[in-house]
């Protein structure tokens, strides 16, 4: 019993990860239908911008703070450049735009071998976050798995609270559900595009400032979580926040459990089993969007 | 042959709550040319979506003694059910011929489909003239003007042999020319099939309609002739009295290339 | 049908006798003049080249033609792969008078051969295997994702997650798979000896006659009503619905020809290359299936054939020499290639030529 609580313990921390990689998928697949590669490389710009700070400000806490915020820009800049540069021009071939932004994220690994080095680094992480927190009963979790479960559950509230109350949210929800009409009412869609773009851009900064807790950082970590991450949108249903937040829970435990009881990489392929069987049931995702056009 | 008739009973179809089509009954004889008529919303195209098993819905739709709720798309269009969408959705990269080509052979085995197209089915030949696009039937559907697509849908229905034509608003955004033509193709169609049309054009209606039935807010409200429909007071109040005014569709548009 | 009136429009001359010349053309250079002008060394990296090829040309029919963004199709490539190197490693054993093959005797879980290792020792056996094993998995996988009408980028993301599952598990099962490593250090070839140049030769032959035949198939497919009905799903897949046809099996054919072909490639490499492994088949060279089609052009047969060689040639030549500047300009490649010329480099003559936008949009293998 205790080693089914750990392992699910385990899953809600993998669940954090994936949610917070998630979480800026859902907003840009959600609402412009683009898959972006790139994503996984923004992830990586946001490790790295930890790591470049944490060399120059000794404190691992202070840096890692200021990195939070930086890494959001950093990123939230890059994703930003990269709409107005290329996947503006592919709106209406988003299945191009999977294999234009992978040649980007191609060339933005290379970029960071280039100025980092091929080989991975490490940050090292503030004093609070190396323990363990007993829960009692032989349960324990590691503080950087709560931060980053914590950090996830920030971000979703904040950004339900953006979409819900803010007009810039009103706009997103408003040309997702409809462009066309959206636009003719006044809405300025590209602009609206390139804020919804900056925002998931700059969440995948978010995640990688978290991943540098749990792991190395390398020119190649963002391609590790991406396809996860897509199929947690996928599952959820495209656009959908709590179909993301519940998925990405449900998959982090299913693959833990799965892990436990098998081996690593047979989990792996009966998660896929199970999501192929998922998508019988539900092909359009947990949650969907449901109107009335056709054809 | 004269087409197949189209039995609805109690049809209900439900959107999250909102109740598209109420419990409609419709009985549609072998070779009628029936005009479907009824204010926006009133819920024509879903009643021809739940027929076409576009969309789920409740109660009982029979064709030729086969119950069709419940059936996928692809088997009610092979009982010989045809539909048009009230934007002409032709294979636009195919020409006009390989359009037609298509919907002449769901019926055909791997061994035909497998194999080059040789000459020309003499069901397409026939559907290429009574369509008149016998000129243009090399030429990629993607470049036909709207009317010209419409004709081609219809073409296409009729190469697929079916019994039964749904028409989705067929002459929407035609000018005066082209519907004429249109109904007129519509008359000879409905010699050897049987045709419901959707429709807003209330002239059209006059000029082309053997019988009619008017649909609101998901409900049958009338069924007739033309003139019996256009006589009951409910729906002329439907209407708001504009039962014998033309809908801003049918004010003629300039004539298209 | 029963009455058909004569074709009228027969197709021009010169179009007539365009694709069998340029078939015989290919078939020359392929089998006449390549081997004669190569090297021993540059032969046998054009049978490499070849391979990428072949799973281009079900690339072209799946993704060009049915619209089928096709990116695992490492999968394929490696269930035909390993079942290969199944047979030639076990017969290379059986040679030395082993049992097991040699990585199993290193990481040793025992002296017996698993048991679904045991049928790939009959030839027969193992080549059928090498085209049917990828095709039932992509007929069950297809089956099921098509018939819910899971498409666009769905499809995609599940091909490619389908992609990382393999590699994954593959990695996992290191005693009986040779894990990371793969299959490696092949020595014959059904009884001929990979180190002579001469069947080295030979296999070249092969795999470039298998590519012209199976160009050949693709291309019938491709003008045949099949092919026609093809485009026909890809552009509009809920009125094909309503013309009768069930969209999902037409689908499914492309989808499962085009893992036969990818299957057929990865057991053709085994000979030419010596190995197969997991990093041959994840998410990456998944990707890389696709990229040389799509630089060539999808659409196009010859395109997307002359790509993939185009590319795999340009990557084992600059690669090694240029690895930083290599992963740029690949990076720039499907940028361009995919983001500004969707035809491919064989619409180029065609976008420069008629500056017409409208009338025949190049075809980009979107599906709604």
């Amino acid at each position: 019993m205790t080693v089914i609580l750990n392992q699910s313990f385990t899953g809600i921390s993998i669940g954090a990860v994936l949610l917070l990689i998630a979480l800026g998928l859902t907003l840009t697949f959600g609402q412009m239908g683009v898959i972006n590669m790139a994503h996984g490389e923004f992830i990586m710009a946001g490790a790295y911008t930890t790591y470049v700070l944490q060399k120059s400000i000794s404190s691992a806490g202070v840096s890692l703070l200021v990195a939070l915020p930086l890494a959001f820009l950093v990123a939230g800049a890059m994703g930003v450049l990269l709409e107005w540069l290329l996947i503006r021009r592919l709106y209406t071939r988003p299945l191009d735009t999977l294999l234009v932004t992978w040649g980007v994220s191609l060339m933005l690994q290379q970029l960071a071998r280039d100025i980092f080095g091929a080989p991975n680094v490490q940050t090292s992480a503030p004093d609070l976050l190396t323990g363990n927190i007993s829960l009692g009963g032989g349960i324990t979790f590691a503080n950087s798995r709560l931060f980053i479960l914590g950090l996830a559950l920030l971000c979703v509230l904040a950004l339900t609270l953006i979409l819900k109350l803010t007009p810039l949210g009103r706009r997103i929800r408003a040309v997702v559900q409809n462009r066309d009409l959206a636009e003719v009412s006044g809405i300025a869609t590209g602009q609206v595009d390139r804020m919804t773009f900056f925002i998931g851009s700059g969440l995948a900064g978010v995640a990688g400032v978290a991943l540098t807790l749990v792991g190395p950082i390398g020119p190649t970590m963002g391609t590790n979580y991406i396809v996860d991450a897509f199929l947690v949108v996928v599952v959820g249903g495209i656009g959908q926040l709590k179909g993301s937040v519940i998925t990405a829970f449900a998959l982090g435990v299913l693959q833990s459990v799965l892990e436990y009881s098998t081996t690593v990489s047979v989990a792996k392929v009966m998660v896929l089993v199970a999501i192929v069987a998922f998508l019988q049931w539900r092909p359009q995702g947990l949650y969907t969007l449901r109107t009335r056009s056709l054809a | 042959m004269s087409g197949e008739g189209l039995t609805v009973r109690d049809l209900r179809v439900t959107f999250d709550g909102f109740k598209a089509v109420d419990g409609v009954d419709l009985d549609i004889r072998p070779g009628d040319l029936r005009f479907l008529i009824g204010p926006n919303g009133a819920g024509k195209t879903t009643l021809v979506d739940a027929v076409t098993g576009l969309v789920k819905a409740t109660g009982s739709v029979t064709f030729g003694g086969e119950e069709l709720l419940g059936k996928p798309v692809h088997k009610i269009a092979r009982l010989g059910i045809g539909r048009t969408f009230q934007t002409a959705t032709v294979f636009e990269e195919l020409t006009v011929l390989q359009n037609l080509d298509i919907a002449a052979g769901s019926g055909r085995g791997p061994l035909t489909l497998l194999r080059r197209r040789k000459g020309v089915p003499e069901s397409v030949t026939k559907a290429l003239e009574t369509t008149g696009l016998t000129d243009l039937r090399d030429r990629p559907a993607g470049v036909l003007a709207h009317g010209q697509k419409q004709w081609l849908e219809i073409g296409m229905l009729l190469v697929q042999d079916v019994k039964l034509l749904l028409l989705d608003e067929p002459v929407a955004g035609m000018s005066h020319d082209e519907r004429e033509a249109t109904g007129a193709l519509l008359q000879r169609v409905s010699e050897d099939h049987t045709v419901v049309v959707i429709e807003h054009d209330m002239d059209f209606m006059r000029s082309f309609a053997r019988s009619v039935s008017v649909l609101h807010a998901g409900k049958m409200l009338s069924e007739g002739t033309v003139a019996e429909v256009q006589a009951d007071a409910k729906v002329q109040e439907v209407y708001l009295g504009r039962a014998s005014e033309p809908e801003p569709a049918a004010v003629p548009v300039p004539e298209e290339a | 049908m029963t009455t058909t009136t004569p074709s009228v429009t027969s197709v021009p001359l010169l179009e007539r006798f365009r694709v069998p010349g340029g078939f015989v053309l290919g078939a020359v250079l392929l089998l006449g003049v390549a081997p004669l002008a190569l090297s021993d060394f540059r032969l046998s990296l054009l049978a490499k080249y070849l391979c990428y090829a072949i799973v281009a040309v079900g690339v072209s029919l799946a993704w060009g033609r049915g619209g089928l963004m096709v990116l695992g199709q490492g999968v394929f490539f490696g269930l035909g792969g390993y079942a290969m190197a199944m047979h030639l490693k076990l017969a290379d054993a059986a040679a030395t008078g082993e049992t097991l093959p040699d990585f199993m005797q290193l990481y040793g879980t025992g002296d017996a051969l698993p048991w679904w290792w045991k049928p790939f020792a009959n030839p027969a056996f193992a080549l059928a295997m090498t085209v049917l094993l990828p095709m039932a998995v992509a007929a069950v996988l297809g089956f099921f994702v098509f018939q819910r009408r899971v498409k666009g980028a769905y499809f995609a993301i599940l091909s490619q997650a389908l992609a990382a599952a393999l590699s994954i598990w593959l990695i996992g099962q290191q005693a009986t798979t040779g894990g990371t490593n793969g299959l490696t250090d092949i020595q014959g070839f059904f009884g001929y000896d990979l180190n002579d140049p001469v069947n080295q030769r030979m296999v070249y032959f092969i795999i470039a006659a298998v590519l012209l035949v199976l160009m050949a198939i693709a291309r019938q497919l491709f003008v045949s009503r099949y092919g026609e009905l093809l485009i026909a799903v890809r552009d509009s897949e809920e009125r094909v619905r309503f013309l009768g046809y069930n969209p999902a099996n037409v689908k499914l054919v492309a989808y499962v020809v085009a893992a036969g072909m990818a299957g057929l490639a990865g057991a053709l490499f085994v000979p030419a290359v010596g190995i197969i492994s997991p990093a041959l088949i994840g998410i990456v060279p998944s990707i890389g299936f696709v990229i040389g089609a799509a630089v060539g052009g999808r659409a196009s047969l010859v395109g997307a054939v002359l790509g993939a060689i185009a590319v795999a040639w340009a990557q084992s030549t600059l690669s090694d020499a240029f690895p930083a500047a290599w992963t740029y300009l690949q990076g720039l490649l499907f940028v361009v290639a995919v983001g500004f010329l969707p035809g491919g480099l064989a619409s180029l003559g065609v976008v420069l030529r008629k500056r017409r936008t409208r009338t025949t949009p190049i075809p980009t293998g979107e599906t709604a």
